[in-house]
């Protein structure tokens, strides 16, 4: 059977799909609503791939698992919603330290704590960027569609490989179960990146040597090269060291890892925000009712855009100064409080940047969206 | 016999030279587990290329550095979970997890519990100190009645978990416990749990002599390794539910040896059938 060139598909099933095809071979989770299904799709599929799936404890375990599949050399992930993200944390921060590629797809839910399971929210924008301790790298891309959820986990894994970084896939209840059609490439045609494996008899080896990119190779069990891995500071030997100089150097150095590939990393949407006066800035769900909402302003004679960061974090900054240069205002709606705001507002300045919130578990309906924007920009 | 077998075992060859000296305090018992358990890889002839040591946090949690394999020292109760995905996405390797009293049975509780049920071929070393010893001696799960330790200054009034009869009722396939005090015997129930297919748990009677010890003036580590062997008594493993961990009566030796299905095998078993079945409706 080959793949079929067009799907009608929900968002969590183009996830386990785009996963697949992404070379995943190991998903461990536990059960949670509203990202279940990509756990059930995964739990069917992966056994036909000579792959593997498995259904741990909780989430901490979950994630430990995923991680030490990854060590082990396969491509992995694992998939959750706020409370299990919460959990993840701490294991989220050793796959940074540790350098070890993986993808973790937080379907957000309203929150806090048990919230609203079945609601959908926005409300993990910062937890993703924030949620582990410490001074941490970390990539998150939020798609906004069912076919930028299948797109956007292909291209997670791969910058989960090359990068050697935990990638975060986030996006809202509303697209993981929305039906929409899919273009599904061929598995053949689909670009995959396998992270830089070291032979195994080099004659000197170190895990955690500084390259021209800052990613160092990896080694694989069994290949020859016996590492120490650890969630320890760690010198390029890998094993774990307090001196000032090294520790200031490694930790800087997984920092800088994401920094100087921001080229690689960053990805965006621009839709009218050339000449306009009022630039929306959103993600997820929330942008396509944007979207609507600029068009619907343009025909009534209101320049509005939308700057849509599709790579969340590391948030792309320049292109948002220069999307919003000419703009007299910003809007930032989302479904939360005010998270992605904090972030617009950093670059962009307070005065120019206006906020819509909704926090009632509904999604913001485009007519909202138009109303504020003819608000700030009168 | 393997070549490798009939070479005299020497700790040296199974070691990271480069890390000595080691930081275990004077006395600790955690030494000995390493050798016993390195000493038992050694007979069985495992390759050391294909030998994965996966450690959670704590004493127990810094062992596996010095092991000249691959080693990785994971989060706090989490090295079984670690160990579950690599052996799953890895079966050729030979993973053992070396976890302590603390980062087993507390932080990891509910991982060791499902590893047992599970069955995946894992060799769990849980060395017990009885102790957080990393953290300054705090009371464990495995602490004592009575005992002083710095979050139990009036003496410990919780009860302590029995490891093995909990990893017994879990389902485990493999269930033994040794003394430090007898190396050849702790190196010979290593090596059954290492040569048996599915999870095997070990529980390792180790001690801290520097924190714990000190406090409770059980002596220097002579008379503390001494102590274990007369704790312990072939005849109550069963049926001490009731009675305090120690002093008490420990039974040692392989305790539990059941057969049940491999869990990596049985699901690469019924993987392979799907891809089969695929394949006959393709």
């Amino acid at each position: 059977m080959t793949t079929p060139s067009l799907a009608s598909l929900h968002g969590n099933r183009a996830c386990a799909l785009g996963a697949i095809a992404a070379g995943c071979r190991f998903f461990a989770g536990y059960p949670i609503t509203p990202s279940s299904e990509i756990a059930e799709q995964m739990s069917r599929e992966l056994p036909r791939a000579d792959g593997v799936f498995v259904q741990m404890e909780d989430e901490i375990g979950s994630l430990a698992a995923v991680i030490g599949a990854s060590l082990g050399g396969v491509k992995a992930m694992t998939a959750t919603s706020g409370p299990g993200f919460s959990l993840m944390q701490e294991n989220l921060g050793f796959a940074a330290m540790t350098e070890t590629p993986c993808v973790i797809v937080n379907v957000m839910r309203g929150g806090p704590s048990t919230g609203m399971p079945t609601r959908p929210s926005q409300g993990d924008i910062m937890q993703a960027r924030w949620g582990t301790h410490g001074d941490h790298p970390i990539i998150v891309v939020a798609p906004a569609s069912v076919q930028e959820i299948y797109d956007e986990t292909i291209r997670a894994f791969n910058l989960a490989e090359e990068l050697r970084t935990p990638v975060v896939v986030l996006y809202d209840e509303v697209i993981a179960h929305l039906l929409e059609s899919v273009v599904l490439p061929q598995r053949r045609t689909v670009a995959t990146v396998t992270r830089k494996w070291a032979r195994g008899d080099e004659a000197s080896f170190l895990p955690y040597a500084e390259t021209d990119d800052l990613v160092p190779v990896m080694a694989r069990p069994g290949d020859g090269h016996r590492v120490h891995v650890t969630g320890l500071t760690h010198m390029p030997d890998g094993f774990p060291t307090q001196k000032p100089d090294l520790v200031a150097k490694a930790t800087q150095r997984l920092l800088d890892k994401i920094t100087i590939n921001r080229d690689r990393i960053e990805r965006i949407e621009r839709f009218e925000t050339e000449d306009a006066d009022v630039v929306i800035v959103t993600v997820g769900i929330v942008a396509r009712a944007a979207r609507r909402a600029a068009q619907d302003l343009r025909s009534a004679g209101v320049r509005a855009g939308l700057f849509r960061p599709v790579t969340l974090w590391p948030f792309p900054e320049e292109a948002l100064s220069e999307a919003a240069a000419k703009a007299k205002r910003v809007l930032v709606p989302e479904m939360n409080a005010g998270q992605l705001a904090l972030e617009v507002e950093r670059i962009l300045g307070r005065e120019r940047v206006a906020r819509l919130n909704r926090i009632d578990g509904e999604p913001i309906a485009p007519a909202d969206i138009a109303r504020r924007v003819r608000e700030i920009a009168a | 016999m393997n070549e490798a077998v009939r070479t005299p075992f020497d700790i040296k060859d199974y070691l990271r030279l480069q890390m000595m000296p080691h930081f275990m305090c004077p006395g600790c018992g955690h030494g000995i587990a390493l050798r016993c358990l390195l000493w038992a890889v050694h007979e069985l002839a495992i390759d050391k290329n294909r030998l994965a040591v996966v450690s959670g946090i704590g004493c127990s949690g810094r062992v596996g550095a010095y092991i000249d394999a691959n080693t990785f020292h994971t989060t706090h109760g989490r090295p079984l979970a670690f160990a579950t995905g690599l052996k799953l996405a890895r079966p050729d390797l030979k993973v053992v997890v070396i976890t302590g009293d603390g980062d087993c049975l507390a932080i990891g509780g509910n991982h060791l519990i499902h590893a047992c049920r599970r069955n995946l071929d894992l060799t769990c070393l849980m060395l017990n100190n009885e102790v957080y010893g990393m953290t300054g001696g705090q009371v464990s799960p495995t602490t004592a009645i009575d005992r002083l330790t710095t979050t139990t200054p009036h003496g410990n009034a919780e009860p302590t978990f029995d490891a093995c009869r909990l990893a017994d009722a879990a389902g485990a396939s493999f269930v033994g416990r040794e003394v430090t005090r007898q190396a050849p015997a702790l190196k010979n129930v290593i090596k059954a749990g290492l040569a048996h297919e599915g999870f095997s748990f070990i529980e390792v009677m180790s001690d801290c002599t520097e924190i714990y010890g000190r406090k409770n003036d059980l002596g220097e580590s002579p008379e503390m390794i001494l102590s274990q062997k007369s704790d312990m008594r072939p005849e109550a493993f069963g049926n001490v539910a009731d009675e305090p961990f120690r002093p008490n009566r420990l039974r040692a030796g392989i305790l539990v040896e059941r057969d049940r299905p491999e869990y990596g095998k049985v699901y690469r078993e019924r993987a392979a059938a799907e891809r089969a079945k695929a394949k006959a409706k393709a």
